[in-house]
Order: structure tokens, then C-alpha cells, then sequence
């Protein structure tokens, strides 16, 4: 038979090698054990319930509420009642456990230290020549793991911030690549429109909206951007690159509905309000012989958000 | 022999610790003597079944994130099942008939599918999300209680970063899971990421690149590449994270509040078998019951009714998921402060308070432990934990960050409270410019004010007792307390080490100690 001793046995004092049925700290913590258990029984047999209501629910076909509700209720009850054994019916304790200290002596952290620096030392005065090649390696690697790690992922930036697809004579088609003609919109109308042949590109996306010409102030420059009242602003907003999509047609200004940057469309798309820096760039329009929206050049300005290249 | 005192040992364990096989041995004690021939199990296992638990509500909190990653990763598994991450552009033929015909990506469609089209999966596809929600609400939390009670002290700074790392691993992948459906408000959420990033200065724009595979929406590679961080990479760092995290509590012990026979050098509360396994087994459970109630009952994050992405589309009321709503409101109310000379451009408006602030605010967590020591002058170990009122100092701290991340939060909904109030968006923005700088200021000195009056009431926050008054039958008047209730201080026993052994024996069984609660001889050498 071999020696059974308490924790703390070490030192002589043996606390408790066995306890009784009847030491308090193994006594239930419920005052009414037998209360406890029924409502423990009644709580188990709802996740019972539960498990079983849901089967059946699954079985004829499902229903997401009702699914909800059944294996819900179950898995809550059953977890309920095995907790409600655990705290009420399981040995109430207290119990205490001392903490052992992990702390090396004095000296095994120096025997440590000393491993660790004059090993090193050992190695690196003899091979100062293959410590240094070590560290230049362990460089030029760190350095060219990037390039499979990010530039084989996508192409460079190149000029591709800076340019769109709008271009000179571009048709101005909407969502469903139909060109707008000049009766198509009247006073006060707002399209999401596209270069022909671009629909639904991000960077192309641009908001046309149809103001009444005795209201618009035309900035210097921009004299004929704006025929009929027609005027197109990127739909990217500057300040994240959000569609600038709420027009509020009564004070003709349009809203980032992320930001809530507020750009004035009648007088060229400048920020009225809200974090961004910038107005929306606009895109000079004309309309040719048959009536149609055209775009006179390009955006004169990288369109959406600020980045470093951007001058 | 001696150490078990006037109890003689009985058969059983006789039989037992003699193990020579002629007697029939108990099958336990079989399985045991098994493993422990092959592995060396009894000991160390004895140790772990002993282990102690300490009792407070409050340290549940880091459990409710626990099981509910269990959670996501079982949920997630299953999801994955179904999911296909792809942008391909496919026509919608599911079971939602709204959106028949419509063109919409191989993602979103296989979502709508889950949705819709398989069995539960409505359940568990909200479940999910839910989850995901959860967890990070409950790592958040826990990290407050872990704060006001200044458990990230030495030894455990480490635990502490690591659990802040946990937390930032928590937000990147609650993100990218909420990007993979492909709807219209994640992707602008993701159209909101290619702008963080192209707001870095030098770098941004090859980053950009890089990730999303060229210019925004990119070439269709991002869906994928979010989706493999989502359901391997990070899954695996953070549990692997978890796992260093509970390995770090198991070798440091627990801390535990001050109490009756607690010291700096013991852990008292309940050990691991029967007890806590019971309590901690169930816990599971209700959560999962509550995440699956919740994935059946409300509704979240119903992509058919937002639609299929498309670039140049948007809603109302564009708003993240609620843990990134303190960087979303920090974007909002940060002023257009683009920086453009030199022939280049800094956006500020965006670089400041979408990877700078962040960026801070994480150092700053993880320094917090040391900062703290080298502000106190305080290098002790600490295994007691703090009451917040006795700290105002740090308690002040914390509450003001809170009300910092707070009022952030409610600014990401600007839009809205100026539509519900009627007010100028104008006016609401710059409310919550100031008060994102006071409300801290204020919260920071009522917290600090509060803890230092408490400190000087005594007994505050203790229990009442009710007094009892009597009249005796010569009509004098005696007062006297009335009984304790459980859960008083001075009720609880004075802590014993776990027993090696349970005399269960010939005894009469105590009424409610049943057998089956677990309580067995354990053997423990």
C-alpha cells in the first residue's frame, strides 16, 4: 500500500488525505438538494425535448424559426441543467491549490545567460567572416520573399490611378449601355452613367445629372462642360472611393452615404461639407449632330480617392 | 499507511494499488493503468483534474469567446461545405425568387443558396455571424474585466499581448468573413479597404495593386485570397494564439479576487473534475444555444435584401459590422485634411484615422502593462486581483477609453441620428468632434471622483443584512441580525486542499451527494 499524502505532504503536514462523505466541502451548495434536482431533471429533459423537437422540425421539412426556437431552447436547457449540477449538487468546496513557483534559482538563470553569450561569443569570435555572410543572407532572403509573398499577387500601379476609360467622343451610355440622348433627362434627373463599352467599371463610373442652366455657376475653364445643363461628376468620391449615390434633388447636391461628404453639383462639384478633400472631378460633356451625350476628352484629374504618385 | 489516519483502506483500493492482476481490478483503474504505462498519465493527469478554478462571474467572459470560436469553427466548417469563393459572374436559379434571372456573382449566390436552399442553413449561416459578433464583443469585454482588475500585471503581461493579438487577428478576420458573401454592403466595406490602403504614403498604391490584383474591384482574385485567410490562415494563427493563451494560464494558475483564505500564493474555487467540467460543459451549451436562437430568430446581415455587389452601387445607412464602428466614426468625423505639395499627395483625411489611429491604439494596448509598471513603480508579482474602485487612477483610465471608443462608435451612425432627430448633419458632426476629446475628459474625472468617495464608504457594496426586531413579552425591544445568506463572505468555509481520497464507502449516502455527481474516490499519488 502505498502512501497516499496530501498536497502540501512535503512538509510534514499531511492536511487531508481523506476526506468524509459528510465534510462540508463536499456538501451540495444547494440548501434543498432535492429541489436542486428536479429542477436539474426538468431542465436536462427540456434539452432532451429540444433535441428531439428539432429532429422532427428537420425531418418535415424545417422551418428556420421554428428550428431556432427548438434546438435553441435545447441546447440552452441542457447546458443549463449540467451547469446548474456542477454549482448546486457537485462538491461545493472551497478548495484551494498553492501555486508553485516556475522561478529558476539565481543561478540557473546565470548558467542560462552564460550558455546563451558565451556559446555565442565562442562562435562568432572564430567565425566573425560566416556570422556576417549568415546575417547578409538571412537579409537578401527576408528581402526576396516579398516579391513571390506581394508581387507576384498583382500588377504595379503604373499610370493606372491616373486615367479612366472615359476618352474623347466616348458615348455616355447608362447602366444598360443605352446612349442618352439630350431629351432623355429632364431638369432636376440624375443617371449613373458609363463610357460605351465600360458599363459597371469602378473607375468609370460616373453621375450625370441635369440642372437648369440659369443655376449653374460655371467655374473658369469650364464653359461648354456643361451643355443643356448636363453635368457629369466621377461618381467616386474623394475622400474613400465611395459611389457618391444620393442625389438631393432640392438642393442639387450629391452625398456620400458612407462619410456623408456633401459635394454642390451646381457649382462644380465642390465639397460643401463632411471629410473630403477635394471636389469631384468633372467630366466635360458636348452633344454631337444626332443629340447624344458625349464626352469631350477625359477626366483632367485622377478620379476617387488621394494616394502618394497623386500630385 | 499512517497518513490515512483511523480510516482503514478498503478493498477497492487495495486491490487497486496492488495492480498485480490476480485480484479483478476496477475497469477505471484498468483504463488508467493503460494510458498511464504508455503515456505516464496518472500523475500529471491527478494534478489537472485537481486543478482549481476560482469562482467569479467575471471570468466567464473569456469562456463566451471561447466557445464561440468553438462555435465559428464548427458553424464555419460546415458553411465552407456550400460556399464558393468565387467572383465568377453566374445567373441566380435558387430557391429566393426575387432574385431569378438576375446576374450576380458565384459567391453571393452560393450564400443566397445556404440561405435558402439547404436545409438549416439559414440557422446556421446566421449562427455564424452571430458568432462572430459575439466573439468579439466578448474578447472586448473580457479584456475590460482583465483591465479593471489588473490581471495583465506581472507575470502576465504576456498573456496580455497575447490576448490583444487575439482581439486584432479577431477584427481582421470578422471583416474578411463579412466581405466573402460579395453583397453590396460588404463590398463597399472592401471598396473602403483599397482606400485605406492606397491612402499609405510611398507604398499605398503597390499594396493596393498587390492585394486586389490590380486597380479596384480588381481582377476578381480578392474573394479567394480573403477567403483562404478566412477559413485557414488565421483560423490557424488564432488557434494557435488560444492555445498559448490557456497553455499560459494553465502554468501561471489563475488570479482570483481577495477572499477568505486566498493569498498571493494559492488559488482557491473548484476543481477541474467534477465541478468546474460540469459548469464549463453546460456553459457551452447555453451559449450554443443562444448563438442558435439567435441564427433562427433575428435576423442578421440578410444579403438578398441588399443585393449583389456592384461597384457603382450603394445604400442608406452604409455602416460596418459594430466592432469596426469606432474606425468608421474616427473616418467621419476626421477633418478633409489632404496634404498635396511636392508633387505628391498624403490623404490624411483617411491615412490619419484608418491605419494611424489604429495603429496607436493597438501600441498603446500593448504597452499598456509595462507603461503601467513604469508609471507605478510597481515590479511585484501580483496573483490577487484589484477591486477597480481601489485603483481610480487606472479605473478613470479605462473608463475614459471606453467612453473614447464609445462616443467614436456612435459617431459611425451620424446619418442616422441626424435623420431621427431631425438636426443638420452638420451640427451632429461637430458635435461629435468635440465630443469625442470631452466626453473622455468628463468620464475620465467623474470615474476617478466616484472611485475615491467609494473608497471611503464602508462596507458599500456588500449585502445588507436585515435586521431582526423583537419584542419581549415585558414589551422591551431587542435588535438582532438576521441570518447569513449564501454567498456572504463570512459564510464560506475556510479552503482545504482537494482530497485524495472520498470515503463513499458502507456510509449512509448525505441526502444530495449522490453518486453519480462525480464524487468517487480519485486516487492521487
Amino acid at each position: 500500500m502505498t502512501t497516499t499524502t496530501g498536497r502540501d505532504g512535503g512538509d510534514g503536514t499531511v492536511r487531508s488525505p481523506v476526506a468524509a462523505f459528510d465534510d462540508p466541502h463536499m456538501q451540495p451548495y444547494a440548501r434543498h438538494p432535492e429541489r436542486a434536482e428536479r429542477v436539474v431533471a426538468v431542465c436536462l429533459l427540456f434539452g432532451v425535448l429540444g433535441f428531439v423537437g428539432y429532429g422532427i422540425c428537420f425531418w418535415v421539412g424545417g422551418q428556420t424559426q421554428a428550428e431556432g426556437a427548438l434546438l435553441g431552447i435545447g441546447l440552452f436547457g441542457f447546458g443549463f441543467g449540467l451547469s446548474a449540477w456542477g454549482k448546486y449538487l457537485m462538491p461545493r468546496g472551497p478548495f484551494s491549490e498553492e501555486r508553485h513557483s516556475y522561478v529558476s534559482s539565481q543561478a540557473e538563470v546565470e548558467a542560462m545567460t552564460a550558455a546563451v553569450v558565451d556559446r555565442g561569443k565562442m562562435v562568432f569570435r572564430r567565425r566573425g567572416i560566416l556570422g556576417g555572410i549568415l546575417g547578409l543572407g538571412a537579409a537578401a532572403f527576408g528581402v526576396v520573399l516579398t516579391f513571390p509573398l506581394l508581387r507576384s499577387l498583382g500588377p504595379q500601379p503604373k499610370k493606372a490611378l491616373f486615367v479612366t476609360d472615359w476618352k474623347k467622343g466616348a458615348y455616355v451610355v447608362d447602366t444598360n449601355g443605352k446612349r442618352v440622348h439630350r431629351d432623355d433627362m429632364e431638369v432636376g434627373g440624375m443617371l449613373t452613367v458609363f463610357p460605351e463599352g465600360f458599363v459597371g467599371q469602378s473607375v468609370d463610373q460616373t453621375m450625370m445629372v441635369r440642372a437648369s442652366t440659369s443655376d449653374v455657376k460655371t467655374r473658369p475653364g469650364r464653359d461648354t462642360w456643361g451643355p443643356d445643363g448636363y453635368l457629369a461628376y466621377s461618381k467616386l468620391c474623394t475622400h474613400a472611393g465611395c459611389p457618391v449615390g444620393l442625389y438631393m434633388e432640392q438642393t442639387q447636391q450629391l452625398l456620400c452615404p458612407c462619410h456623408q461628404s456633401l459635394f454642390d453639383v451646381l457649382d462644380g462639384g465642390t465639397q460643401v461639407f463632411g471629410p473630403a478633400p477635394r471636389p469631384l472631378p468633372q467630366l466635360p460633356l458636348y452633344i454631337d449632330e444626332a443629340g447624344f451625350l458625349r464626352a469631350q476628352k477625359g477626366y483632367d484629374e485622377p478620379v476617387g480617392p488621394g494616394f502618394w504618385e497623386r500630385s | 499507511m499512517t497518513t490515512l489516519g483511523n480510516r482503514p483502506a478498503r478493498g477497492l483500493r487495495q486491490r487497486g494499488t496492488q495492480g498485480n492482476g490476480k485480484v479483478k481490478a476496477d475497469p477505471v483503474e484498468a483504463g488508467v493503468r493503460w494510458l498511464d504505462v504508455r503515456l505516464g498519465v496518472a500523475k500529471g493527469g491527478r494534478v489537472f483534474l485537481d486543478k482549481i478554478f476560482p469562482d467569479h462571474w467575471s471570468f466567464l467572459l473569456g469562456e463566451i469567446a471561447l466557445y464561440s470560436f468553438v462555435i465559428l469553427i464548427v458553424t464555419g466548417i460546415w458553411l465552407s461545405l456550400f460556399f464558393n469563393a468565387s467572383t465568377a459572374e453566374v445567373i441566380y436559379h435558387g430557391a429566393y425568387a426575387p432574385l431569378r434571372g438576375v446576374k450576380v456573382s458565384a459567391a453571393y449566390a452560393s450564400t443566397i443558396d445556404i440561405s435558402f436552399g439547404v436545409r438549416s442553413g439559414m440557422v446556421i449561416r446566421q449562427m455564424h455571424h452571430w458568432a462572430a459578433d459575439v466573439v468579439l464583443g466578448s474578447i472586448a469585454v473580457h479584456m475590460c474585466r482583465v483591465f479593471f482588475t489588473g490581471a495583465y500585471r506581472k507575470p502576465r503581461e504576456a498573456n496580455w499581448i497575447i490576448g490583444v493579438t487575439l482581439l486584432t487577428l479577431g477584427l481582421a478576420n470578422g471583416f474578411i468573413g463579412y466581405s466573402l458573401p460579395d453583397d453590396l454592403v460588404s463590398g463597399t466595406g472592401i471598396r473602403l479597404v483599397f482606400s485605406f490602403l492606397l491612402s499609405m504614403p510611398v507604398v499605398g498604391s503597390y499594396l493596393g495593386f498587390f492585394i486586389f490584383g490590380g486597380n479596384y474591384p480588381g481582377d476578381g482574385s480578392l474573394i479567394p485570397r480573403f477567403f483562404i485567410l478566412h477559413v485557414l490562415v488565421l483560423p490557424l494563427v488564432i488557434l494557435g494564439l488560444i492555445t498559448a493563451h490557456l497553455t499560459l494560464l494553465v502554468r501561471q494558475k489563475h488570479t482570483q479576487f481577495p477572499g477568505k483564505g486566498r493569498t498571493e500564493h494559492n488559488v482557491v474555487g473548484t476543481p477541474m473534475y467534477p465541478a468546474f467540467i460540469a459548469k464549463t460543459t453546460g456553459y457551452l451549451f447555453m451559449i450554443a444555444g443562444v448563438l442558435w436562437a439567435l441564427g433562427g430568430l433575428v435576423q442578421i446581415n440578410p444579403i438578398w435584401q441588399f443585393g449583389p455587389y456592384a461597384p457603382y452601387k450603394i445604400s442608406y445607412a452604409v455602416q460596418p459590422d459594430w466592432y469596426m464602428g469606432w474606425l468608421d466614426g474616427a473616418l467621419r468625423i476626421m477633418p478633409s485634411w489632404e496634404f498635396a505639395s511636392f508633387g505628391h499627395t498624403i490623404p490624411f483625411e483617411v491615412f490619419l484615422p484608418a491605419i494611424v489611429f489604429p495603429g496607436i491604439c493597438f501600441g498603446v494596448f500593448y504597452a499598456w502593462p509595462f507603461l503601467e509598471a513604469w508609471l507605478t513603480g510597481d515590479r511585484a508579482d501580483h496573483n490577487l486581483l484589484d477591486r477597480p474602485r481601489d485603483k481610480p487612477r487606472r479605473t478613470a483610465l479605462g473608463a475614459a477609453a471606453l467612453a473614447f471608443f464609445f462616443t467614436l462608435f456612435s459617431a459611425s451612425s451620424t446619418d442616422v441620428l441626424a435623420n431621427f432627430f431631425q438636426i443638420s448633419l452638420n451640427s451632429v458632426l461637430w458635435f461629435f468632434r468635440f465630443a469625442t476629446v470631452l466626453v473622455p475628459v468628463v468620464v475620465f474625472f467623474v470615474t476617478w471622483r466616484l472611485c475615491l468617495d467609494l473608497a471611503l464608504t464602508p462596507h458599500s457594496g456588500k449585502r445588507k443584512r436585515t435586521n431582526v426586531v423583537t419584542r419581549s413579552a415585558t414589551g422591551e425591544y431587542a435588535t438582532t441580525p438576521s441570518d447569513d445568506r449564501p454567498g456572504d463572505g463570512h459564510h464560506e468555509l475556510e479552503p482545504t486542499p482537494v482530497p485524495v481520497f472520498i470515503d463513499v464507502g458502507d456510509r449512509a449516502e448525505p441526502v444530495g451527494a449522490d453518486l453519480g455527481s462525480g464524487v468517487r474516490r480519485i486516487p492521487r499519488r
